[in-house]
């Protein structure tokens, strides 16, 4: 099946103009499916690393969300081991007007605000509510060992 | 006069939040029989004897009486708001049909309210689909010159393939109705009826429509569907939630299913809803089993098998290696050296404690159990109900056929079957309910009713399955094979045999009509069934009064506050 103009002309944005912090390239095979990276934002503990994560634009997009996980080990109240993600506009908050682009300016901004008040890994939720300085640091230690370029 | 055509009177209602925003009747919590006290409730039981305290009024609606109800309150709040049906039904839906609450606040602020609802008053602002000259929508990137968009009143312009589209994926991918917004990220504005019905396929219409009418009843605590398979009945009942916990509100749809309207299990009185949610759990929870299983059972350090403690020595010989070892601390005995009576690589406080748990935690579950294994006894019993059933139903067959009793004659086994499973039910539930009585002397009065109807169910089930003198089910079974039959393929079920090898055999209807061989029975035997029928009735009428005095003594006690129990009614967790 033709690839929707929707996608061919979300795709060119991302490539023409990147948002800041943000790459994501369409796999060669598979126009659907992309390579994300998302650096760390500043100031938070995952400053200074580049998350890796995988895109995937199910059949009935843009009625639908875009499938997202994270594939670099990351931690994060609202992310899992598994790499899941538990965002509101990937869920019931999902309009067909958002965008790759505002999906994974979403997450970054999630990275910058982690809400342990919805979490998604419990523990490291508990970890976030009871001790944040000392949960800060964890995260910090997992950047270092993880997602360093 | 049914609940469904009540009058408008709610202007009697000055309190605005006592209102029952349900149905639109009017409602007192206070859990006293106050139907048809002005309010339109006609009393649902006016033709059947007095309500007994375990019963509740009820009234089955189906589909046509709801959408019937619904079309009228739309009409009249569309009469006092002057505006279109549609709208009328969408700003009730918003108010969850409360009436003169929306009528109120529509009063107030007309704009604002139709808003918040997704209501578009004025034609103007109505969604009208436009060709739009140099336009691309947002969403599928198209910008045909000829393409047809639609804006909602927010202004928002999406085409209207991206529309349907996108309609067809909530309504019939996501089952939304009511609350289905603009398209655009973040925008609040509701798709209104009117738009959908220009937008949508018909099947989708129709879909939508249904789930509209669904959320009438959803939204009601009043209301509920039957939860039977595929049964179209809605049940409306008037119980508040404190007063579940006094009464089991039993209703029975006309589909014949029985169901608890406060939890939609099916009947479980006399336990009230919280217990029954606690009892299941705690059936569910093996953690009981578990817990004994550790307490009493250790695994022999050489062999791994696994061995049960069962007296107070700690010397402990494994049966299958004849390893010995210390049940405190698992150690070899040998290691103990002269304090051989004692262990001491633990020190005597925690070993005594650690028996102490033990024998708490056996002596928990062996209560539990007592009530579980009384409980599941039921269960099981009513489950092969089914089986009684068809054995009665060839008696039945087989009385009629020896004796003079006619059709209606007979029907009294069918009606003693039905009073036996029912009552099993009830017994089944007891066992719960009494499971978190605390003991005290109320408590000895509850077990006494139990006991009472325990004996008399038992006598009626022991009567039901006892062969009938002089009638012989297998030879009058026998006898409707006629010559032009071949009786070698006849299998004859003699009551005792299993029904679906029955089923195998050649369709009983295909034979011709029963021709009893005993066309004169004897007085004998005529007069010994005439005396079952009477035992059996006895029987049957002693277990419904049982029964009666059961629930209607414990429904009683609930309100009176007369039991003790032994659990937290928040948590559910026993009480030491
Ligand atoms: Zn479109
Ligand atoms: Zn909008
Ligand atoms: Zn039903
Ligand atoms: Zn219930
Ligand atoms: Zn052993
Ligand atoms: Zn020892």
């Amino acid at each position: 099946m033709a690839l929707p103009k929707r996608i061919i002309k979300e795709t060119e944005r991302l490539m023409a103009e990147p948002a800041p912090g943000i790459s994501a390239t369409p796999h060669d095979d598979n126009l659907r499916y992309f390579d994300v990276v998302i650096s760390g934002p500043q100031q938070s503990p995952f400053e200074g690393g580049d998350f890796k994560l995988e895109l995937f634009l199910p059949e009935e997009y843009p009625m639908a969300p875009p499938k997202v996980r994270f594939l670099t080990k990351i931690y994060h109240p609202n992310i899992d081991k598994l790499g899941r993600i538990c965002l509101d506009i990937l869920k019931d908050k999902w309009s067909p007007a958002l965008q790759i682009r505002t999906v994974l300016l979403s997450i970054q901004a999630l990275l910058s605000a982690p809400n342990p008040d919805d979490p998604l890994a419990n523990d490291v939720a508990q970890h976030w509510k009871e001790n944040e300085k000392d949960a800060i640091q964890t995260a910090r230690n997992w950047t270092a060992q993880h997602a360093h370029a | 006069m049914s609940a469904m055509d009540y009058d408008d009177d709610y202007m009697d209602d000055d309190d605005v939040d006592e209102y029952d925003s349900d149905t639109g009747m009017d409602v007192d919590d206070d859990g006293e029989d106050d139907y048809g006290a002005g309010d339109g409730f006609a009393p649902v039981v006016a033709d059947r004897d007095v309500k007994k305290p375990y019963e509740v009024d009820f009234k089955v609606h189906s589909t046509d009486e709801i959408v019937a109800f619904q079309t009228k309150e739309v009409a009249h709040v569309a009469g006092i708001l002057g505006c279109l049906p549609e709208h009328a039904a969408t700003l009730l839906r918003t108010f969850k049909w409360n009436k003169e609450r929306l009528i109120e606040r529509y009063m107030e602020d007309p704009e604002g309210e139709s808003e918040k609802a997704g209501v578009v008053m004025d034609a103007q602002k109505q969604a009208k689909f436009a060709i739009v000259k140099g336009f691309e929508c947002p969403i599928c990137c198209n910008d045909d010159a000829d393409m047809e968009t639609l804006a909602l009143h927010c202004e928002h312009r999406f085409c209207r393939d991206c529309y349907a589209h996108y309609l067809n994926e909530k309504v019939a991918e996501q089952g939304e109705s009511r609350r289905i917004q603009c398209m655009s990220a973040g925008c609040k504005v509701v798709v209104d009826e009117i738009t959908v019905e220009k937008v949508v396929a018909p099947e989708i219409l129709a879909k939508y429509r249904s789930l509209l009418l669904r959320t009438y009843v959803d939204d009601s605590v009043h209301l509920k569907w039957c939860p039977a398979p595929d049964c179209v009945y809605a049940i409306e009942c008037h119980i508040a939630s404190n007063q579940l916990l006094e009464v089991v509100p039993t209703v029975r749809c006309k589909c014949g299913h029985q169901f608890c309207f406060g939890c939609g299990l099916p009947d479980h009185q006399p336990c009230i809803c919280v217990l029954v949610r606690f009892w299941l759990k705690k059936c569910a929870d093996d953690s009981e089993t578990a817990n004994w299983i550790s307490a009493n059972t250790k695994e022999c350090m050489k062999c791994m098998s696994t061995i049960e403690k069962n007296g107070g020595c700690n010397h402990m010989t494994c049966k299958k290696c004849k390893h010995e070892f210390c049940w405190v601390c698992l150690g070899p005995w040998s290691d103990h050296g002269t304090a051989w009576y004692n262990c001491n690589r633990f020190d005597e406080k925690a070993s005594i404690d650690a028996r102490d748990t033990q024998a708490k935690s056996r002596q928990a579950l062996e209560r539990y159990l007592h009530y579980y294994n009384r409980y599941a006894n039921h269960e099981q019993s009513a489950k092969l109900s089914s089986e009684l059933l068809e054995k009665t139903a060839i008696k039945m067959e087989a009385l009629q056929s020896t004796s003079t009793l006619s059709w209606i004659e007979v029907q009294f086994l069918r009606k003693a079957c039905d009073v036996l499973l029912e009552s099993r039910m009830t017994l089944k539930w007891t066992y719960s309910f009494a499971y978190f009585l605390s003991r005290d002397n109320m408590t000895a009065l509850f077990e006494d009713n139990q006991r009472d109807l325990e004996m008399a169910v038992e006598n009626l089930n022991e009567l039901l399955e006892r062969p009938i003198p002089g009638v012989d089910v297998a030879s009058t079974a026998a006898t409707t094979i006629t010559p032009q039959q071949q009786p070698s393929h006849h299998h004859v079920n003699n009551g005792a045999g299993t029904p679906t090898s029955m089923s195998k055999e050649p369709s009983a209807t295909s034979l011709p009509p029963l021709t009893p061989s005993h066309s004169t029975p004897s007085v004998l035997v005529e007069d010994s069934i005439r005396d079952l029928r009477q035992q059996v009735l006895d029987k049957m009428g002693y277990v419904k009064t049982r029964r009666e005095v059961l629930l209607s003594d414990t429904t009683q006690g609930l309100r009176e506050h007369r039991w003790g129990m032994n659990v937290d009614m928040k948590t559910g967790i026993l009480f030491d």
